[in-house]
C-alpha cells in the first residue's frame, strides 16, 4: 500500500515536472528564437535554394528551369576559363597563404625583440590592416605603375622594372606583396603566440647547446602550430573567395581579369556569371567551391594532429 | 540517392515558390486618352543618371509633368543594368526602367521583363521606322519583340589631332584602314630609348574604348551564323582584324605598349584631363562623341577633328559607318501604371523637343530622325560626323543575346592573348573561342 501510494505521488511529482521542463525548453527556444529565425531564413534557405538553383538554368525574370547536372558538366568539361579561374586560384592559395603566414611570423618575432617603443611599431605594423582592402589596393595599383615610385627606384638602382599589374608575370606576385602589407592581423596573432611560448623552454635550449635556428625550429614553431594551424585554415578560405583586390587591380568592371586572365580568380569567373545572370551556373560553382573549401579545410584538420602541438596535450 | 533527389525536388517546389516566375503575356493594353481628365498617378522612373545628368532629366522631366500635369514622376537615380534586372526579380514596383547600355535587352525582351511595347505601338498607330533609323531598332529589340525604346545613343568615330597631322603633311583623315595604319606609324615619336613618346594611334584592345573598335565594324565583322552559332572561326573578317591589331602591336612592341599606357595613366585617365589625346601623348583616338564635350570641359590644349573611323580596304563603301548603342528605354513588367508609363516612354524618345534637349545637355546623339536635324547640333562640325554615322544603314551594334556581355568578354579575353604573342595557332585558338561562345549561350 505504501509502496503504492509512493508511486503514485512521484508519477504526480513527474507530471509537474513535465509542464515546467516543457516551459522551460519554450522559454530557451523563445531566447532563442531571434537566432533561429535568422539561421532558417538568411542562412539555411539561401543555401538550400542556391543548391537547387545549381540543378537549373535561372536567367531571374523567368521561373527556374531543371537541367539536372548539366551546369556541373559545363563546368568541368566545357568552361576552359573556369579552369582557368581555377589556376589562378590555386596559385594565390598555394603561394600567398604560406609567404603571408612566414611574414607575419618573421614580422611577429621581429617585434618581440624591440627593445624600446614597441607600441609604437605594433601599431605601426598593424595600421595598414586598418585601411579598407579597395582603398589598399588602389594604393598598390599607384605604387607599381610602370611609372610610379616602384619603379622609379627599381630604375634608379639599375634593376629590370617590371610592369607589374599590368604585366600577366607579375600580377600575382604584386598582388601577394599587397596582402603582405596588411598582414596586421595575423601578425598580432603571432606576437600574442610567441610572447606565450615558456621562456624555460628556451633555457632549457640554450642548456642543450641549440643554436637560434634549432630553438626556432624544436621549440618556437611546435609552441605556435596551433595559430599557425588556424593561419593556415582561415588563410585557405580567403584564398578560395579572393575577390576585391584582383577586381581593384584588373581595372574595375570593365576589365575584369585582366591582364590577360591572370587575375580571373574563382570569385571573379563567379561574380561575372552573375552580371550574365547565368544564376543556375553561378551556384553551381559556388557549391562546388563550397565543397572544395570543406574538403580542404577536413584534410588540414584530419592532417593537424601530425604537426600541431598543444601544451598540456588538447 | 532516391532521398537526396525528393529533398532537391522539394527544394525546387520551395525555392521556385519564391522566386520570379513569368515571361510574356500578350493581353489588350489600356491605353490613357490625353486629352481626358484623370486620377493623379505617379510613376517611379528607375534610371542610371545623377549628379548632372539628373538633373538635366528632371528638367526634361519636368516637361513632361506640364504635358501630363496628373502624372507626377519620381527619379530613383544610379541603377546599373543588374539592378534592373534584380528589381523585376523580386517584383518591386518601378513603371519605366531607363538602362545605361542595351546588353540586357534579349533578356528583357524574351522573358517579359520590360513590356513588349507592340500593343501601345499599335494602339497609337506609329510606324518606328519613320520615327528611329534601324541601327537604334535593332539594339532595342530581341527576335522581333521591342520592349525598349532608344534613348540617346552613343557613335563611335575617330578623333585625329590636326596639328599634329598637319605637321606630318596629311590634309585630311584617313578613309581605308592600310591609310590608316600608315599615318599611324608616320605620326609615331619614338624616344631616344625605343620607348613611345607619342603614339600615332594605341592599338592595344583594352586601351580607353578600343574594345569597341574591336567589335568589327570596321572589318564588317560577323558575330553569329544564320543558325546562331558563333562565326568567329567561320568567318574571315575575324582574321583580318586580329592580323591588323597584330601587325600595330609589332610595330610598337607589346611592352612598350603597355608602359606607355601605364605611363599615361591606365584607364582610370580616360574620364579625366590626363586622357592620352588630350595631353597630345596620341595622334588618332577612337571614341564615341562625347569625347568631344570632355575636350572642351578639360580645356585641352589640342585642335581636333573628327570622322568617321576608317573601314576595311575591300569595303570602301561602308566608309561613313560605325558602332552604335546606348540608353535603353523600357516598361517594367512590376509597373503598376502601364498605360501611363507609356505616356513618358513616348515622351521620352519621341518628343523630339525633349530628345534634342537631352541630347544637347548630355553631349549625346538623338536617336529619331527628326531630332538628327537639330541645327545646334548638326552646325557643330566637330559633332555633325557622329550624327552622320548614326543615320548610315552599315552602323550597327554587335548582335545582342540573352547571354549578355559574355561572348563580348570572351572574344576581348582571347584578343588580349592574341596581341601578346600568346596565340600560336590562330584558326584553332578561334574555333576554341567560337566553341566556347556556343557554350556560353546555352547558360543563357
Amino acid at each position: 500500500m505504501a509502496a503504492g501510494v509512493s508511486l503514485a505521488s512521484r508519477a504526480a511529482a513527474v507530471r509537474r515536472r513535465r509542464p515546467r521542463r516543457v516551459r522551460y525548453h519554450l522559454v530557451v527556444l523563445l531566447f532563442m528564437s531571434p537566432w533561429i529565425l535568422g539561421f532558417l531564413g538568411f542562412i539555411l534557405y539561401p543555401m538550400l535554394a542556391s543548391l537547387y538553383f545549381s540543378f537549373t538554368k535561372y536567367n531571374l525574370l523567368q521561373s527556374p528551369e531543371w537541367v539536372g547536372l548539366f551546369n556541373y558538366r559545363f563546368m568541368l568539361q566545357h568552361d576552359s576559363l573556369f579552369w582557368q579561374a581555377v589556376r589562378n586560384t590555386v596559385w594565390i592559395v598555394l603561394f600567398g597563404t604560406p609567404i603571408q603566414i612566414a611574414f607575419a611570423i618573421a614580422t611577429a618575432m621581429v617585434l618581440t625583440r624591440v627593445k624600446s617603443g614597441s607600441g609604437f611599431y605594433r601599431t605601426l605594423f598593424f595600421l595598414p590592416t586598418m585601411v579598407p582592402a579597395v582603398a589598399a589596393a588602389l594604393a598598390f595599383v599607384f605604387l607599381l605603375n610602370p611609372a610610379g615610385p616602384v619603379n622609379t627606384i627599381l630604375r634608379f638602382l639599375h634593376v629590370p622594372e617590371p610592369l607589374w599589374f599590368a604585366s600577366p608575370q607579375w600580377s600575382k606576385p604584386a598582388l601577394v606583396g599587397l596582402s603582405l602589407w596588411g598582414i596586421g592581423e595575423t601578425m598580432i596573432i603571432f606576437l600574442a603566440a610567441l610572447l606565450d611560448v615558456p621562456a624555460q623552454l628556451y633555457e632549457a635550449a640554450d642548456l642543450e647547446g641549440a643554436g637560434p635556428w634549432q630553438k626556432f625550429r624544436y621549440v618556437t614553431l611546435p609552441m605556435i602550430s596551433p595559430v599557425i594551424f588556424f593561419s593556415l585554415v582561415i588563410g585557405v578560405i580567403f584564398g578560395f573567395q579572393y575577390f576585391t583586390q584582383a577586381y581593384v587591380a584588373s581595372g574595375g568592371q570593365l576589365h575584369l581579369g585582366e591582364p590577360q586572365g591572370s587575375l580571373r580568380f574563382y570569385a571573379v569567373w563567379m561574380y561575372q556569371q552573375i552580371q550574365y545572370t547565368h544564376m543556375g551556373y553561378a551556384a553551381a560553382m559556388a557549391w562546388a567551391l563550397f565543397l572544395v573549401v570543406m574538403a580542404c579545410t577536413v584534410v588540414l584538420t584530419k592532417t593537424s594532429g601530425r604537426w600541431v602541438h598543444y601544451q598540456g596535450g588538447r | 540517392m532516391k532521398r537526396l533527389l525528393s529533398v532537391v525536388a522539394v527544394l525546387g517546389v520551395l525555392a521556385g515558390a519564391c522566386t520570379a516566375g513569368g515571361g510574356t503575356t500578350s493581353s489588350p493594353v489600356e491605353t490613357v486618352n490625353p486629352s481626358g481628365s484623370h486620377t493623379p498617378v505617379t510613376l517611379t522612373v528607375w534610371d542610371y543618371f545623377t549628379e548632372r545628368e539628373l538633373k538635366n532629366l528632371t528638367d526634361v522631366l519636368n516637361r513632361f509633368n506640364a504635358q501630363y500635369p496628373w502624372i507626377d514622376v519620381k527619379i530613383v537615380p544610379g541603377k546599373q543594368p543588374i539592378d534592373f534586372v534584380r528589381g523585376i526579380n523580386s517584383g518591386e514596383t518601378f513603371d519605366v526602367g531607363i538602362d545605361s547600355e542595351s546588353t540586357n535587352v534579349p533578356l528583357y525582351c524574351s522573358t517579359g521583363g520590360m513590356l513588349d511595347l507592340a500593343p501601345f505601338i499599335k494602339a497609337d498607330g506609329m510606324d518606328l521606322g519613320s520615327v528611329f533609323p534601324s541601327a537604334a531598332l535593332k539594339y532595342t529589340s530581341y527576335q522581333g519583340v521591342q520592349c525598349t525604346f532608344p534613348l540617346l545613343t552613343d557613335a563611335y568615330g575617330l578623333y585625329y589631332n590636326k596639328d599634329m597631322l598637319d605637321a606630318a603633311g596629311y590634309t585630311e583623315p584617313p578613309k581605308t584602314l592600310s591609310e590608316f595604319t600608315d599615318m599611324a606609324k608616320k605620326l609615331t615619336v619614338f624616344d631616344p630609348d625605343g620607348s613611345i613618346k607619342v603614339a600615332g594611334f594605341m592599338p592595344l584592345s583594352t586601351f580607353y574604348e578600343n574594345t569597341n573598335l574591336y567589335n568589327g565594324n570596321a572589318w564588317g565583322t560577323q558575330w553569329y551564323t544564320p543558325e546562331g552559332k558563333s562565326a568567329f572561326a567561320t568567318d574571315p573578317a575575324w582574321k583580318q582584324l586580329l592580323q591588323w591589331n597584330k601587325d600595330l602591336v609589332d610595330f610598337y612592341g607589346y611592352d612598350n605598349l603597355q608602359r606607355f599606357y601605364q605611363q599615361l595613366g591606365g584607364p582610370n585617365s580616360e574620364w579625366s584631363s590626363a586622357q592620352a589625346f588630350e595631353q597630345g601623348k596620341v595622334a588618332m583616338l577612337y571614341d564615341g562623341e562625347w569625347r568631344g564635350t570632355f575636350i572642351r570641359d578639360d580645356e585641352a590644349k589640342i585642335e581636333f577633328g573628327t570622322a568617321p573611323f576608317p573601314v576595311a580596304d575591300d569595303h570602301s563603301d561602308w566608309y561613313g559607318s560605325g558602332q552604335v548603342g546606348g540608353t535603353v528605354v523600357g516598361i517594367s513588367r512590376t509597373s503598376e501604371h502601364p498605360a501611363e508609363a507609356w505616356l513618358l516612354v513616348k515622351f521620352l524618345t519621341t518628343d523630339t523637343k525633349a530628345v534634342e534637349t537631352l541630347a544637347e545637355l548630355l553631349g549625346n546623339v538623338p536617336t529619331t530622325f527628326d531630332s538628327l536635324n537639330d541645327p545646334k547640333l548638326s552646325s557643330d562640325p566637330q559633332f555633325k560626323p557622329f550624327l552622320d554615322i548614326f543615320s548610315n544603314e552599315h552602323s550597327y551594334l554587335l548582335p545582342l543575346t540573352p547571354a549578355g556581355a559574355a561572348p563580348a568578354d570572351l572574344w576581348a579575353d582571347f584578343q588580349g592573348k592574341w596581341e601578346a604573342g600568346k596565340v600560336s595557332d590562330l584558326q584553332g585558338g578561334l574555333e576554341q573561342l567560337a566553341a566556347a561562345v556556343d557554350q556560353q549561350l546555352q547558360l543563357g
